[in-house]
């Protein structure tokens, strides 16, 4: 699948590109962009490493153990094929809970830690694993409780009152969550796809 | 209120944690410093990791939408709109949301710099903004970051999340701010 959206994203984009004549904003375009992925990378390097770091002394202390117990009942119905007390848990409640903090930077830290750590029960390593499309379909959909970014867009914009979305996020961002669950739920046990561990 | 607790909170959250946890590390004899640095050291190879998967997807995002792909696309769907009760502006917001983060503040910014961040397109480019997120972006990061190059239903699953909200948004802001 993903395939051929990246061959229709690149092919339509070449071909607009050409029927309207201006085939030269393709190669910018292109260039800018593999540029910036790198960048990005980059940016993402140091930020990594602190919140790793700041991971392992939890791990180490038995945090983030403590939190996957804490959790438990939830989690082993969500991951049934990840064995409880497994370190991915924790991963997986932090992430979760960074993202509901609006800690964006924090957030894919704990959850690269979540993927590696799913991964090691992953029986063929190129291809995803039902967790991690249960994870993904959370991560994605995951509430909000402080969207910073566009609170200050507003606040900048003199909005009379920037937070008064803050609920109607909430509600919509529920609605796309309990969808995300649902719908994996249904892949995972219902469809052709759900039949790998 | 409500902005100032939540400034509050969002200033407080990282020198919280900073505290926190080496403080409760201290507290069960954990090396903290040394454990730090044994973790950090992963934060370099799995950024490095990420780099071919995010350049391919970055690319192939950015020739749709600068050939103006994008605007075709959006307006072949924008009939839809009307049907669901939005404001056609609206729409290429929604189909740019799984796509690019960063396209999609600013296509927000600048309808509430036209139309006012209290009108009512205004707040519903908000709650958009507010809800989900970049789809594609996250499956990218996340399962390059472990070289999966298969995903399975996850794309189709996120999708699927990305339009629930943006009907959800509709409604919600049809409902509340109408």
């Amino acid at each position: 699948m993903l395939n051929i959206v990246w061959f229709l994203l690149l092919a339509s984009g070449i071909i607009v590109a050409a029927l309207n004549g201006n085939i030269e904003v393709v190669s910018e375009a292109a260039l800018s962009a593999a540029q910036g992925a790198v960048k990005i990378c980059i940016d993402l390097v140091g930020i990594m490493a602190l919140w790793l770091g700041i991971m392992k002394i939890a791990e180490k202390g038995g945090l983030i153990q403590a939190l996957a117990r804490l959790m438990k009942p939830l989690m082993l119905r969500l991951f049934p094929s990840i064995p409880p007390e497994h370190p991915a848990l924790g991963a997986i409640i932090l992430n979760l809970s960074a993202n509901i903090l609006g800690l964006g930077n924090a957030a894919t830290p704990f959850g690269m830690r979540a993927m590696q750590e799913m991964q090691k029960l992953n029986s063929d390593s190129s291809e995803a694993s039902t967790a991690m499309c249960t994870f993904l379909a959370l991560n994605t959909s995951c509430i909000t409780l402080i969207p910073a970014t566009i609170i200050g867009v507003r606040v900048s914009l003199g909005s009379t009152n920037p937070t008064e979305i803050v609920g109607a996020c909430i509600f919509a961002t529920s609605i796309a969550m309990l969808m995300a669950v649902s719908l994996d739920y249904w892949f995972r046990t219902r469809s052709p796809w759900g039949g790998k561990g | 209120m409500l902005l100032s607790i939540l400034t509050l909170i969002s200033q407080w959250a990282i020198p919280f944690l900073l505290l926190a946890v080496p403080l409760y590390g201290m507290l069960k004899k954990v090396p903290v410093y040394e454990s730090f640095v044994e973790g950090a050291e992963q934060g370099f190879y799995t950024a490095v990791k990420i780099i071919p998967f995010l350049v391919g997807m970055m690319v192939a995002i950015s020739v749709f939408r600068a050939s103006g792909a994008m605007d075709y696309l959006s307006r072949a769907v924008a009939p839809l709109t009307a049907l669901i009760g939005a404001p056609s502006e609206i729409l290429p917001l929604a189909v740019m949301r799984p796509l690019s983060g960063s396209a999609v503040l600013g296509m927000s910014t600048e309808i509430m710099k036209i139309y006012g961040p209290d009108s009512h397109i205004g707040r519903l480019a908000s709650v958009m903004q507010g809800t989900t997120d970049t789809t594609f972006f996250v499956l990218t990061v996340y399962f390059g970051s472990v070289g999966i190059k298969k995903y399975r239903y996850a794309l189709l699953t996120g999708l699927t999340a990305d339009i629930s909200g943006f009907l959800a948004s509709v409604y919600i802001c049809n409902l509340l701010f109408r």
